[in-house]
């Protein structure tokens, strides 16, 4: 029976839009009814107005049959909603006062939550911006037998699974660089000489992102294989800001790094390498055969193969390795060397989840206070209606359509709030964005898209339903009665309603009360994090930048220590500079890494040797930083020329072995067994890894060590004038008074990656922050609010008392106890909420607990104290009231 | 005028509305005689749902409706079964004499 015939449909659309017209004809029909009745009655003798009288009876009431036919009418669902959403639009322009509150209250709350969950989706739900994104793992290496994990892929290895795998579709390498000192290459013979950020591939890592050039053509593994000629893909943005996107460049030769390069491809706009977003050039890989552990590798799974599979296959790769090459045997077995493949996708994201889901969090925090804020405001507004709703029920208004009407305005508010929200959330995530630290990935992919959308609605529905239904189910059988007799008086608020909204009040208290704890777990943590001596002193006065020499000159060494000392020389002698030195890292760049060292008469048989910080420095390296020598001696430049097997050991290094750091000098330590050096100095720890970590145990080594540092050293300097661009431009003159052709890299101070450690937290900090204050800015107007209505309604009570002999300070205490009593109770809930759920920062905090007494104490009289303020004003206002007045206050 | 208000199952007004037009084009003052009539006064149906059900039955497509001059020239909303009324009767008429017997047979069974 329920099918709709096409006629319906039909008449669906006619009665939504000629909706007057079909009116019209009812009302004809029906006086034509009534005439037709008038007339047969007055036929049976009745006189007009008598006839009248019982033709209307018979009818029983025009209006009624009115109704009943539109509810007949197909489409008629839609009349009504149409019409209370005429009717709710004109109540709100009617109350502006009323709909502003509300209004910027939600948008607060569903803006924020936007922005946020914009951020975590752009982080964490959307996937990578390639094909089949599922696939790709990022191949990397465990070493557990020497502690060291993560590690990438060296050549020997790429090409056994790139021959042998049976869950590769096929494996690339890329080569960026380590830490600060990203891959780069000095551009000349086109235009002005300039230093770009380049990408090392095999042949196989753009066919892997399913990326084809939009101009020219990929490379193939001719032009990987090493002695092949030279060539090199652009990416968009350079073809456009060094070459106008110019379409002949494809063929055009340029010098990188002196050697004259082909151009045969041009990437499309939408390529983005991982997680780099500042690339230029990309240069074929060309892996040598002898094993290093250099270069990262990405690889796509055939369909369908699960990591575990693909961990096991490449598992037994590297058992196939053993057999391949022999003399690795040995390094494989002390290392126990095991794959270690991840989601590109979780490698690029990372652990910024923990923060993500805790920000999320928190602001949904705040939604649920702003919609416990419009609920009491709604509440209060309908308290106002109460008369009208029953005027409506006694007129056969049903309880349904009443419900939906109020519903329905809810919705309407709720709508027009998370329209607002969006706009704010726009803002919010530009403002984000540029305070979002530096480490934070897929910053690019962090927009309002499609999903972003729905979320939004979801949560504006989600929030009309929450502060919406308890109205409405309240108010929409509201007793006929009892609606119409109260009408007169507005004296009787009902202790039932008082209950609700004092259940509003208690749950915004307790759930600012969390945000507040939370943030004031994170300014601990900033707090301690800031007041751990990183080891180094006065960082903002300390500056460091790169400069990268041309890769042939690596063939004499000798020449680059003579350049480098000569570049240090003249920086040495700019006024202001008191100290200078180049290494191959700065602290807390992330620059250095861990390598297996041995201590001479602490070889433990059987044990792999320990992983320590390495860094290659030289003189005058511990003066620049502000590093305290705590016994023995700097290097000196006689060390350095002469290359004296001398090192320099950290102090906790020195006390782990000898205790005492003086015992540490003139001890042994090595990179291998045939390599000894003495130790001849002792320094103080430095946080490398970040205040929040351990200083790691720290060797440091002459740089002329490792000569790879010195075709890019990081140069660093200590002056006052550190800062000013005079300075700087000083600099550069120094550099290029010995090569006229070196530009500078990564110009920072050093305080720059001190507070980039912290970034993250201060971050977390930040928008804890936020999320708080407006948690106690929401929960203390609900509280006024409350407060204020409780007033507006007691003025006859309090009138009667005052007028009875109360004192001013009986009205203040009666009217701040009832704010201090929800105060009270509200903080108790949030207590413990709080308790339950700050664990979840847990992994944020640092030299803190998660149930640290003083901030859950100093947060619960800091909020009480405040609401005591939200309570006090209205209560004076009750004390100022003239009692005539007041009882006349009807 | 006493009202016999007698809950009609529903779609039993459909069934009457049906058949009272089956005769002849009728406003609705006739249609609600016409079912009084064939009734034999035991039911009256008041207007109040009435014309609902004359304008659901518009819309389904099984009455056609004109604006006619009744007897005494006054122009009045005539309802017309179509022949997909007529066949909606038809069911109607077939499915009720069904629950009659069904349900007649329920009642005498001891």
């Amino acid at each position: 029976m329920g099918r709709i015939m096409p006629k319906r449909i039909l008449s669906l659309f006619r009665n939504l839009f000629r909706k007057r017209a079909i009116e019209q004809a009812l009302d004809d029909e029906l006086r034509s009814t009534l005439e037709a009745l008038i007339e047969e009655k007055m036929q049976e003798g009745l006189s007009h107005s008598e006839a009248r009288r019982e033709a209307l009876i018979e009818i029983g009431g025009i209006e009624q049959v009115k109704s009943g036919v539109r509810g007949a009418r197909a489409g008629h669902f839609a009349e009504v909603v149409a019409s209370d959403i005429g009717y709710g639009l004109r109540r709100l322009r009617r109350n502006r006062s009323f709909t502003a509150a509300a209004t910027l209250t939600l948008a607060l709350g569903i803006g924020g939550t936007t922005a946020i969950f914009s951020v975590v989706n752009g982080i964490l739900i959307q996937p990578l911006p390639y094909s089949h994104p599922e696939r790709l793992v990022e191949v990397g290496l465990d070493l557990p037998g020497i502690n060291q994990f993560n590690w990438p892929l060296s050549p020997p290895e790429y090409f056994t699974f790139r021959e042998q795998s049976r869950t590769f579709e096929d494996i690339g390498l890329y080569y960026t660089g380590f830490g600060a000192a990203l891959y780069s290459a000095n551009v000349t013979g086109a235009g002005r000489p300039e230093h770009v950020p380049a990408l090392g591939v095999s042949d196989g890592v753009l066919p892997i992102l399913e990326v084809t050039p939009m101009l020219g053509r990929s490379f193939t593994r001719a032009d990987d294989a090493p002695g092949s000629s030279d060539v090199m893909m652009i990416t968009h943005g350079y073809w456009h800001s060094k070459f106008g996107g110019d379409r002949s460049v494809i063929g055009k030769t340029i010098d990188v790094d002196g050697k004259p390069s082909t151009i045969i491809g041009v990437l499309p706009q939408r390529f983005r390498f991982l997680d780099m977003t500042n690339l230029d050039i990309l240069l074929p890989l060309r892996p040598k055969t002898q094993r290093g552990y250099n270069y990262f590798a990405i690889a796509r799974l055939k369909p369908g193969v699960t990591l575990a599979e693909a961990n096991a296959d490449v598992a037994r790769m590297l058992r196939m390795q053993v057999e391949r090459f022999p003399e690795a045997a040995q390094f494989f077995k002390e290392t126990q060397i095991r794959p270690n493949l991840q989601p590109l996708k979780q490698y690029i994201v990372g652990d910024i989840g923990k923060v993500l889901w805790v920000l999320m969090g928190g602001i949904g925090l705040v939604l649920l206070i702003a919609c416990a804020n419009v609920a009491s405001l709604v509440l209060v507004r309908v308290d106002g209606r109460q008369q009208e709703l029953a005027i409506r029920a006694a007129l056969g208004g049903s309880p349904g359509r009443i419900a939906g009407g109020l519903l329905l305005e809810s919705l309407l508010l709720a709508v027009i709030g998370g329209a607002l929200g969006l706009l704010f959330a726009y803002g919010g995530l530009r403002a984000l964005i540029a305070l979002a630290p530096g480490n934070l990935p897929r910053l690019h992919d962090i927009g309002i898209d499609g999903l972003v959308l729905l979320f939004t609605l979801s949560v504006t529905i989600v929030a009309a339903l929450l502060f919406g239904t308890m109205p409405a189910l309240r108010y929409a059988g509201a007793r006929v009665a009892t609606g119409l007799r109260d009408a007169g008086r507005s004296v009787s608020a009902s202790r039932e309603r008082h209950r609700a909204r004092n259940a509003f009040v208690i749950v915004q208290v307790g759930l600012a009360l969390v945000l507040l704890v939370s943030s004031g777990l994170m300014i601990r943590t900033f707090l301690a994090l800031t007041h751990v001596q990183p080891g180094f002193t006065t960082p903002a006065e300390v500056e460091t930048f790169h400069v990268h020499f041309p890769p042939e000159m690596m063939k004499t060494p000798e020449r680059l220590v003579r350049m480098d000392h000569a570049i240090l020389d003249n920086i040495g002698a700019i006024p202001g500079v008191s100290s200078a030195d180049f290494s191959g890292a700065v602290p807390m760049d992330a620059g250095a890494e861990s390598d297996p060292v041995l201590v001479k008469d602490h070889i433990l048989e059987g044990q792999a040797p320990p992983a320590l910080r390495c860094y290659w420095v030289s003189p005058g390296f511990f003066r620049t930083m502000g590093v305290p020598i705590v016994a023995g001696r700097d290097l000196t430049w006689d060390d350095i020329l002469s290359k004296r097997p001398v090192a320099i050991v950290s102090e906790n290094l020195a006390r782990g072995y000898w205790n005492n750091p003086p015992d540490a000098l003139g001890k042994q330590i090595g990179g291998s067994p045939k390599d000894w050096r003495q130790i001849v100095g002792v320094v103080g720890n430095v946080h490398d890894d970040g205040t929040s970590q351990e200083a790691p145990v720290t060797v440091y080594w002459p740089i002329t060590d490792a000569d790879v540092f010195l075709g890019g050293p990081a140069f660093a300097l200590r002056s006052p004038r550190v800062g000013t661009q005079s300075l700087i431009n000083e600099v550069q003159r120094a550099v290029w008074s010995v090569d006229p052709n070196l530009p500078l890299n990564e110009v920072h101070t050093l305080n720059y990656f001190y507070s980039k450690s912290m970034a993250r937290t201060s971050f977390t900090l930040v928008m804890l922050a936020l999320a708080g204050g407006m948690a106690l800015l929401l929960g203390i107007v609900g509280l006024y609010g409350v407060i204020a209505y409780s007033v507006s309604q007691r003025t006859h009570e309090i009138g009667i008392r005052m007028a009875l002999g109360a004192q001013k300070r009986d009205v203040l205490k009666l009217v701040v106890n009832v704010g201090l009593a929800l105060t009270v109770i509200g903080v108790g809930v949030g207590v413990v909420a709080a308790l339950a759920l700050t664990r979840f920062l847990s992994s944020l905090l640092y030299g803190v607990k998660p149930t640290d007494p003083l901030t859950f104490v100093v947060v619960s009289l800091v909020l009480t104290g405040v609401a005591l303020l939200a309570c006090y004003i209205p209560a004076r206002r009750a004390t100022k009231a003239d009692p005539i007045v007041a009882l006349r206050y009807e | 005028m006493e009202q016999k208000q007698t809950d009609l199952l529903r779609g039993t007004l459909d069934l009457l509305v049906l058949k009272a037009l089956s005769l002849e084009p009728l406003h609705g003052v006739g249609i609600s005689r016409r079912i009084t009539q064939i009734t034999k006064g035991a039911y009256q149906v008041s207007f109040g749902s009435l014309f609902p059900v004359l304008h659901r039955m518009e819309e389904r497509g099984w009455a056609e409706a004109e604006w006619r001059s009744s007897d005494n020239n006054r122009r009045a909303k005539y309802y017309r079964l179509t022949s997909a009324g007529r066949a909606q009767l038809k069911h109607e008429e077939r499915q009720w004499n069904q629950v009659v017997q069904i349900m007649a047979a329920a009642v005498q069974s001891s």
